[in-house]
C-alpha cells in the first residue's frame, strides 16, 4: 500500500461516526465600506515605517525628495509603475527586464512599487505581482522599499483584504520592515527584508 | 557560558528535568523577562479586536470541521497543488519524510540547502538526516539560527533561542558564526540591533546563492491549493522567492478547506502569536511560483493517531502561535527544555505524548507539568481545552502502587454509606491523634500544607442528632 491510501486509510478510520461541526461565522466580515485612510496611515507608523500623504499631483515631487533623502541614485521600477512617478532626476529607473540576478538585486538602492490591496486596520500593505509591482524578489532584497498606495486600493480589515485577493497569484503581505522579535522577545526592525519601508498614500 | 541545557537528555521524567531547570537563575530571568512582555502585547492587540470571541469561535468550528473531513480536504489539496504545478509527496514517518526531502535534494545536485524555521521539520531530526546524507541545512530565523550555532536545542514553539540572552546571543554569535560562513563583526556588541544586523551579514551571501530551499507552512489551503508561510524577518521570503527549487514540509493537520477561512486565522495567529495586529511578512503561493520547482511532502508522523482519540484530537486544532506557553506559570519557570520535546510547554504536554506514546517515563510525567490553572485554554485562540486533555491522559498513564492502593482504599470506602459512616465516626474519636505531620515520605505533602482538621462529628450524624437543626 502505498503511503498515500495509508495515511487515508488511517484518518478515514480514525473518523468513522464522528459527527461533523458547524462553522458560525460572527465575526466582522467583508464591508463595502472603504478603508480609513488616517487609521491606515497610523497602523503603518507604528510599524515604524515612513508614512506620507500626498495629493496626485505632488506623487513625482514626494518619491523624488524621498530618493534624494536617502541618496538612492539606482532604484528598481517594475513594469507598470507610473513612469510619471519614478522621473526623479539624478535616479537611475532600472527595469527587471531581462530579469535581474538575485546579487543585482542586492546592489540597487532602493525599489518603488504600487500595491493591490492596502489594510487599514492592521496596517499592512498586499503585493500580488500585478503592474507596478513586479516578481515577488523586487520588494525583498533591495534594503529599501518605497511603496505608492493609492487611498481606493485600502480596504478596512483582513477579511476585506482576502476577498479581494487572487490566490492564484504570489502574494506578499508586508506590514512594516522586516523585523524580529526573536532576542528577548523585543521587536527590533531591520533584518533580511527592507530595513527602510517608506509609504506614499495618494487621496 | 553556560552548557546546562545541550543534550539534555529525554528519558527523565519532568520533574527532574524542572528540577535542574528552576535552579538556573539566568534561565528564570531570561524567560521572566520574555514572556512577560509578550504576555503584554498579546493582551493589548487581543483586546484591541472587538471580535475576538467571535473569531476564535470561528477558527476553532473550522479546524474541527476540517479534521472531520481531512481525508476529502487533504485529496483536494493535492489536486490543486498538482493542478497549479507542484508535486505532492506523503510521508507516513518522519524515516520516510526525511528520505523523501534528501531524495529531492539529491536530484538537484546540491549538498547546501536554507531553511525557513518550521516545527514539522525539527519534530522529523530532518537537518540531521539530511547531514547523513552530506546535505548541509542551514537554518536562517534568526532563534533558529542562534540554536545551530549553538549546538543547542529549542526551548519553544515561535521563539527556540528564548533561554538566550543578548550576552549569551553575542558570545554564541562571536565564537560560532565562522564555522559556517561569514564570521562574526570583530567588535560585534549585545545591543539586539547590532546581532540583528551581524545575522543579516552572515546570511545575505547564502541567500543569493543557494538553490534550494525547505520550509513548513502555516496554513495549506484545499481549495485552491495556495501555502501560506507567517514571518518577521524576511528569511521566510529569501528562502522561498529566491531558490530554484522549494520543498515544503507541512502536517497533515496544517489544511484549510478554503481560500476565505484565511480572514479568521490571518487575525488570530499574529495576535496570538507575536502580539502584533499582523507579523511583517506574509506569503502565499500556489504550485510552481514564477518558475520555481515545488514540492509539497505530506506528514502524518503519529497524528492520524492523535486523531483516533476522542479526546486528545482537539490537540490537532494548534496553529503553533506558543500563546499557551507564554502564559503558562509552569513553562515559565522550567524553560522548554525540561519537557525533552519540541513541543514544549501545555501544548507539548499533550501533543507529545499522544504522537510519541507513552512508553517512556518522560512522556508518562509530562501531562503532569501542569498546575491546571486554565490560562493556556483561556489563551488559545482555537480553544483547545488543554486542561481536559492533560487530565484525560492522566488517567491513562500508569500511576505508582501506593497512589492505586490509595484510590482503591478510597474507592471501596466511598463505595456504600455505611462504610463512610464508620469511618467517619473513627476518624472523629480518634481526631487528636492526627498528627500534623504526616510520617515517612508523605510527610512531603504536609511539608507545604495543613492537613485539614477532622470534625468531630460528620455532617450526617449532626443532622441525624438534632435533625436539621431543630432540635
Amino acid at each position: 500500500m502505498s503511503s498515500r491510501d495509508l495515511i487515508l486509510n488511517r484518518v478515514r478510520r480514525a473518523l468513522a461516526g464522528v459527527p461533523d461541526v458547524e462553522i458560525a461565522r460572527a465575526y466582522r466580515g467583508p464591508t463595502s465600506a472603504p478603508g480609513d485612510i488616517r487609521l491606515f496611515e497610523q497602523r503603518v507608523r507604528d510599524y515604524r515605517a515612513v508614512v506620507h500623504v500626498v495629493d496626485e499631483a505632488g506623487v513625482a515631487d514626494r518619491v523624488a525628495r524621498s530618493l534624494a533623502g536617502r541618496g538612492a541614485r539606482r532604484v528598481v521600477v517594475p513594469a507598470g509603475f507610473p513612469s510619471a512617478w519614478s522621473a526623479a532626476e539624478g535616479v537611475a529607473a532600472i527595469a527587471d527586464d531581462p530579469p535581474l540576478s538575485a546579487a543585482g538585486l542586492d546592489e540597487v538602492d532602493g525599489v518603488l512599487t504600487t500595491c493591490a490591496v492596502a489594510i487599514a486596520e492592521t496596517g499592512t500593505i498586499v503585493l500580488d505581482a500585478g503592474p507596478g509591482q513586479g516578481r515577488r524578489a523586487l520588494s525583498l532584497v533591495p534594503d529599501y522599499h518605497l511603496c505608492v498606495v493609492r487611498a481606493a486600493r485600502i480596504v478596512a480589515g483582513v477579511p476585506d483584504a482576502v476577498a479581494r485577493l487572487d490566490p492564484t497569484r504570489p502574494l506578499t503581505w508586508i506590514s512594516g520592515p522586516s523585523a524580529t522579535s526573536d532576542i528577548e522577545l523585543n521587536r527590533i526592525e531591520g533584518v533580511h527584508g527592507p530595513r527602510t519601508l517608506e509609504v506614499l498614500i495618494v487621496t | 557560558m553556560s552548557v546546562t541545557f545541550l543534550g539534555m537528555p529525554a528519558d527523565r521524567p519532568f520533574p527532574r528535568n524542572a528540577a535542574r531547570a528552576v535552579r538556573d537563575s539566568q534561565l528564570r530571568f531570561n524567560l521572566r523577562k520574555a514572556t512577560g512582555t509578550i504576555r503584554a502585547r498579546r493582551a493589548g492587540v487581543v483586546a484591541e479586536a472587538p471580535d475576538w470571541a467571535e473569531l476564535r469561535e470561528a477558527g476553532k468550528a473550522i479546524k474541527e470541521h476540517t479534521l472531520r473531513n481531512l481525508d476529502r480536504y487533504l485529496v483536494q489539496l493535492e489536486e490543486a497543488v498538482t493542478a497549479a504545478g507542484g508535486r505532492v509527496h506523503w510521508a507516513a514517518g518522519a524515516a520516510e519524510a526525511n528520505r523523501i526531502v534528501a531524495d529531492l535534494v539529491k536530484a538537484t545536485g546540491e549538498t547546501e540547502v536554507v531553511k525557513v524555521k518550521s516545527m514539522a521539520t525539527q519534530e522529523i531530526g530532518l537537518n540531521e538526516a539530511l547531514l547523513e546524507h552530506g546535505i548541509t541545512a542551514y537554518e536562517t530565523d534568526l532563534a533558529e539560527l542562534i540554536v545551530q550555532l549553538g549546538d543547542d536545542r529549542p526551548s519553544h514553539i515561535l521563539v527556540p533561542a528564548i533561554h538566550r540572552n543578548r550576552a549569551e546571543i553575542r558570545e554564541v554569535f562571536a565564537e560560532h558564526m565562522s564555522g559556517w560562513g561569514r564570521p562574526a563583526p570583530d567588535d560585534l556588541t549585545d545591543d539586539p540591533a547590532a546581532l540583528a544586523e551581524a545575522a543579516r551579514l552572515h546570511l545575505r551571501e547564502r541567500f543569493l546563492k543557494t538553490k534550494v530551499a525547505i520550509s513548513g507552512a502555516n496554513f495549506a489551503i484545499a481549495e485552491t491549493g495556495t501555502m501560506v508561510v507567517l514571518e518577521s524577518e524576511g528569511n521566510g521570503r529569501m528562502c522561498l522567492t529566491l531558490p530554484r527549487t522549494l520543498i515544503s514540509v507541512v502536517g497533515i493537520e496544517k489544511v484549510l478547506p478554503s481560500w476565505r477561512d484565511l480572514e479568521v486565522f490571518l487575525q488570530l495567529l499574529p495576535r496570538s502569536s507575536t502580539g502584533e495586529r499582523m507579523n511583517p511578512y506574509t506569503s502565499m503561493w500556489t504550485g510552481a511560483a514564477e518558475g520555481q520547482e515545488f514540492h509539497l511532502v505530506l506528514l502524518d508522523n503519529g497524528r492520524t493517531g492523535v486523531l483516533a482519540d476522542e479526546v486528545g484530537r482537539q490537540a490537532l486544532r494548534c496553529i503553533r502561535c506558543s500563546a499557551c506557553l507564554n502564559v503558562c506559570p509552569v513553562y515559565e519557570r522550567t524553560g522548554g527544555h525540561a519537557y525533552g520535546s519540541v513541543y514544549p510547554g501545555p501544548i507539548g504536554a499533550i501533543l507529545t505524548p499522544q504522537l510519541r506514546g507513552m512508553g517512556s517515563e518522560l512522556d508518562r510525567s509530562l501531562p503532569y507539568a501542569s498546575s491546571l490553572c486554565g490560562a493556556c485554554y483561556e489563551v488559545c485562540p482555537v480553544a483547545i481545552d488543554i486542561p481536559s486533555v492533560l487530565v484525560d491522559l492522566r488517567s491513562r498513564a500508569r500511576h505508582s502502587w501506593p497512589e492505586r492502593a490509595g484510590m482503591a482504599a478510597a474507592g471501596w470506602v466511598f463505595e456504600r454509606q455505611g462504610r463512610l459512616a464508620a469511618l467517619q465516626r473513627a476518624g472523629g474519636r480518634l481526631r487528636r491523634f492526627v498528627p500534623r505531620r504526616l510520617p515517612g515520605p508523605l510527610g512531603r505533602w504536609t511539608d507545604t500544607r495543613d492537613l485539614p482538621e477532622v470534625p468531630r462529628e460528620s455532617f450526617r450524624d449532626w443532622w441525624d442528632r438534632t435533625d436539621g437543626g431543630r432540635r
